[in-house]
């Protein structure tokens, strides 16, 4: 999200259907991994994405891999069946 | 051994590819990609269900897309499908519904080459808007990813415990 824009950690609560204490606490944990900043302006704090920090970030695609892992095992199952009907049908 | 899948995304560039090998003939895995009630049984996350509000799979057609976490969470994809060839080609537009302003889309191409012993190669390249759109996007698959890895760690605890 803050990819898209910059926003204050209030900004970045609304969006969420989170505590403001449970965004602050993601906040602070990427803050001190280094993958957002904090800069203050004036009254605002303002959150910054780190994005050459997330390349830095072990394998950052391997949870995105995941996604696709489980979702590619299910559709090889999907094909094993479709195959086995389309044999079936063949048999016929 | 198991048919692997690369998610190849170079720094700097706005573009992502996720290859993968099935072992079925590409008609198949084709249909799988452009028939709703084939698409449903696969697309959703792990701990996702997936619900279609409408895929009118041709060149010219759109789609609309919704998935549902366990906790009731919802998030919605649409794009308009700019060319389908059965069974090589999809080209289509994709955006998320959940960002704070619209118009981050990207242009995804799917193409299903035919391998030798009824086998086919998937290659699904995402063109961004910028890399950040591209990041944003990884990171945000990245949220449910930990929920669905999260999720399994308890049932393998719930057989454990048994």
């Amino acid at each position: 999200m803050i990819a898209h824009q910059t926003l204050t950690p209030n900004g970045v609560a609304d969006n969420f259907d989170l505590s403001r204490q449970a965004i602050s606490k993601h906040i602070k944990i990427l803050t001190e991994c280094g993958i957002i900043t904090i800069t203050q302006q004036g009254r605002e704090r303002y959150c910054f994405i780190q994005p050459q920090k997330m390349d830095e970030v072990a394998d950052w695609l391997a949870d995105f891999r995941k996604i696709w892992e489980s979702r590619f095992d299910k559709l090889d199952n999907l094909l094993i069946k479709m195959q086995s009907k389309t044999d079936n049908d063949k048999s016929k | 051994m198991k048919n692997q899948t690369k998610i190849i995304a170079e720094k700097g560039i706005q573009e992502l590819f996720i290859t993968r090998e099935f072992n079925a003939p590409r008609e198949l895995v084709f249909r799988a990609f452009n028939e709703s009630e084939l698409l449903l049984q696969w697309l959703g996350g792990c701990d996702m269900t997936m619900k279609i509000d409408h895929f009118d799979s041709r060149t010219g057609g759109s789609y609309r897309f919704i998935h549902c976490t366990a906790t009731g969470q919802e998030f919605s994809f649409n794009g308009v499908i700019h060319d389908v060839t059965a069974p090589e080609r999809i080209i289509r537009t994709f955006e998320f519904e959940g960002l704070p302003e619209r118009g981050h889309v990207s242009l995804e191409t799917a193409t299903f080459e035919a391998l030798p012993d009824n086998r086919t190669k998937l290659t699904i390249q995402s063109v961004f808007k910028s890399v950040s759109d591209r990041d944003g996007m990884v990171a945000a698959g990245v949220e449910h990813g930990v929920t669905d890895s999260h999720q399994r760690l308890d049932e393998l605890f719930e057989r454990l415990l048994k």
